[in-house]
C-alpha cells in the first residue's frame, strides 16, 4: 500500500457527514454529592446546606420535584458505569455524547440544587458561586470543550451583580444565566442592572427552563402531571419574552444577545404575530417601544431547539422553521436527560447544508463568539 | 434469510437481553417469561440504544382510578422518550402506522440437534445438553 493511503484521514478531509461538528447548548453536568461542593462552599454555608437544606416553594409538601417519571428525568442509558448520578462521570460523557455526536462546543447548564429556585438570597448566592468554581474546575478545566456560564439568582440583584464580576474577571465564562421563574416577570425595571452588566460585558443571556419560583408556572395554576408540567415550559418562556419585549429590555439594552434554553420553538411565530398585532392597536400604551416587536426578537433573541416538535407532517415542522427564522435556532441536546434531542435524527425535516450548518454551529458561534 | 446461532440459553437470564452482530447488523436478543425476541437495537424514533430499554408490561385503563397490567415484560419502553414497543412484532404501540422496530424470526434448538447443521462445528464449542438461541436475518 502507498503511505499516502495509509495515512489516517485528516478531519478537514472526511466527509462532511460523518463530520457533524456540532455546538450543543444544553449539556447537563450533575454533582457527584455535595461534597464535590465543600471546597468551593464557605464551612457556613457547608453546615447550612447539611443541617436546612433547600428552602423552595415547591409545591407538594415533603417531596421535591424529581423523579418526574424517569430517575433524576434522565436517559436510562445515561447512568455511569462508575455510579453516580447521570452526567456526573466526565469521561463517560465525553465516551456517550461528546465524542460520537462530535461536539465541538457543549455549554453546560446546572440545574442542581434547584439553584435558581433558592429563596433564602444569601444562600443561593454562595451555592451559585460555589456551582461556578465548580463548573471550571470539575469540567472546563478538564474537557476545554465545555463551556461555563455564570449562574446568579435575579432577585438578588447586588449579589448578582457582585458574582457576574468576579466571575468575568476570571474570563472564562461564556453567558450568565438567570431563571425564568423570578419574583416577577423579567421584563421589570428591578432587574435591569443585570442587563445593564450584561450588555456591558457582552456576555449573552441565557434562560433555561424550570425551577419553583413563587408562581404557578401556567396561568391556569398547578399543574397536575408531568405532561401537564412540561408543556408549561412553552408558556413560562413565552410570558417572559412578552415581558421582556414589552417592558423594553431590548429597547434599552439594543446591544444584549438573550438566549432561551429548553423552552422549544414552535410557539413562537403566534406570539410575535400577537404581539405586532397588539402593538398596532395600543402603542400609545407603550411609547418607549420604538419599533415592532417581532423587530426586538428578531435582532435580540435566540431559541434552542430542544425538545424539539414532531408535527405529523414534515412539511410542518419545516415551516415552524422558516416562521421563527433559520438564523435564531441554536441547536441543543439536554443530555443525558430523557428528553434528549439526537441531532443526527432529531429534525425530521429536509435541511440544506447550509441550514444545517447555521443551527448546529454558527448561529451559536455567532452569539457565545467561539 | 440465513440462521445465526447467537447465543446459548444460559448467556440470557430472564428479563435480560444480549446485544449481538448478525450480518453487520446490530440485534438484540431478549429473554421474557421463557420466549426469546430478537429486534434491531435501535429505535426507530431517535435511534436510541434498546439494550438499555426497560421490559414492561402492557397498562390499560378501563375507567379512571382502575389499571391493569397485562403482558408483564412483553412490551419494550424506549430508554430515551419513552416510546412503547410491542416486543412479539416490534409494534409501535404509540403510532403504529408510521413506526416500527424492525423484529426477526427467533428458534431455540438443543445442541444435538444443532450439531448436524452447518453451523456449529466450526465455531462453537457445544456441549450437547445445552440449547442454543438462533436469529434468522
Amino acid at each position: 500500500m502507498s503511505e499516502v493511503i495509509d495515512r489516517p484521514l485528516r478531519d478537514d478531509e472526511k466527509p462532511a457527514a460523518s463530520r457533524l461538528r456540532i455546538v450543543d447548548c444544553d449539556v447537563h453536568p450533575s454533582l457527584r454529592s455535595t461534597d464535590d461542593l465543600n471546597e468551593f462552599l464557605p464551612r457556613r454555608w457547608q453546615q447550612h446546606l447539611k443541617e436546612y437544606g433547600s428552602h423552595l416553594r415547591t409545591p407538594y409538601l415533603f417531596t421535591t420535584p424529581y423523579p418526574r417519571s424517569s430517575p433524576l428525568i434522565a436517559r436510562r442509558d445515561a447512568w455511569p458505569p462508575t455510579g453516580g448520578p447521570p452526567g456526573s462521570d466526565l469521561a463517560f460523557m465525553q465516551k456517550q455524547h461528546l465524542d460520537p455526536l462530535d461536539v465541538e462546543f457543549g455549554i453546560l447548564q446546572v440545574l442542581d440544587l434547584f439553584i435558581f429556585s433558592q429563596q433564602n438570597l444569601e444562600f443561593g448566592a454562595a451555592i451559585q458561586r460555589a456551582i461556578n468554581d465548580w463548573q471550571l474546575a470539575f469540567w472546563s478545566h478538564r474537557d476545554p470543550r465545555l463551556k461555563a456560564s455564570i449562574l446568579v439568582g435575579q432577585d438578588g440583584v447586588d449579589l448578582a451583580i457582585a458574582e457576574i464580576e468576579r466571575c468575568a474577571k476570571i474570563g472564562e465564562y461564556i453567558q450568565i444565566n438567570v431563571s425564568p421563574r423570578a419574583n416577577e416577570p423579567l421584563g421589570r425595571r428591578r432587574y435591569w442592572p443585570i442587563y445593564e452588566c450584561a450588555q456591558a460585558l457582552d456576555l449573552p443571556l441565557g434562560i433555561h427552563v424550570g425551577g419553583y419560583g413563587g408562581h404557578a408556572p401556567t396561568g391556569g395554576g398547578w399543574p397536575s402531571y408531568y405532561v401537564e408540567e412540561h408543556q408549561s415550559n412553552a408558556h413560562t418562556i413565552a410570558a417572559q419574552l412578552a415581558s421582556l419585549v414589552i417592558e423594553g429590555v431590548p429597547e434599552r439594552f439594543p446591544k444584549l444577545k438573550i438566549v432561551f434554553i429548553e423552552g422549544g420553538f414552535g410557539w413562537i411565530a403566534s406570539a410575535v404575530w400577537r404581539m405586532d398585532q397588539h402593538f398596532e392597536r395600543f402603542r400609545s400604551e407603550v411609547p418607549h417601544l420604538k419599533r415592532k416587536p417581532s423587530e426586538y426578537v428578531r435582532e435580540s433573541f435566540w431559541f434552542t431547539t430542544q425538545p424539539i416538535d414532531e408535527p405529523d407532517e414534515a412539511r410542518h415542522l419545516r415551516a415552524l422553521i422558516e416562521w421563527v427564522g433559520i438564523d435564531r435556532l441554536l441547536f441543543s441536546s439536554d443530555y443525558p436527560h430523557w428528553d434528549f434531542d439526537d441531532p443526527r435524527f432529531a429534525f425530521k425535516t429536509p435541511l440544506t447544508e447550509v441550514e444545517r450548518k447555521k443551527i448546529f454551529s454558527t448561529n451559536a458561534r455567532a452569539v457565545y463568539k467561539f | 434469510m440465513a440462521r445465526h446461532i447467537v447465543a446459548s440459553t444460559s448467556e440470557i437470564p430472564p428479563g435480560g437481553n444480549k446485544v449481538v452482530d448478525v450480518a453487520g447488523r446490530d440485534i438484540v436478543v431478549f429473554h421474557v417469561n421463557g420466549e426469546y425476541f430478537a429486534l434491531l437495537n435501535r429505535c426507530p424514533h431517535e435511534g436510541a440504544p434498546l439494550e438499555k430499554a426497560a421490559c414492561v408490561a402492557r397498562l390499560t385503563s378501563p375507567e379512571p382510578g382502575v389499571y391493569e397490567r397485562s403482558r408483564v415484560g412483553e412490551m419494550l419502553r424506549c430508554p430515551w422518550h419513552g416510546w412503547e414497543f410491542d416486543m412479539r412484532n416490534g409494534q409501535s404501540w404509540f403510532d403504529p402506522k408510521r413506526f416500527k422496530i424492525r423484529s426477526y424470526p427467533v428458534a431455540v434448538e438443543r445442541g444435538d440437534e444443532l450439531q448436524k447443521g452447518p453451523y456449529v462445528a466450526e465455531t462453537f464449542p457445544v456441549r450437547v445438553e445445552d440449547s442454543y438461541v438462533i436469529v434468522e436475518v
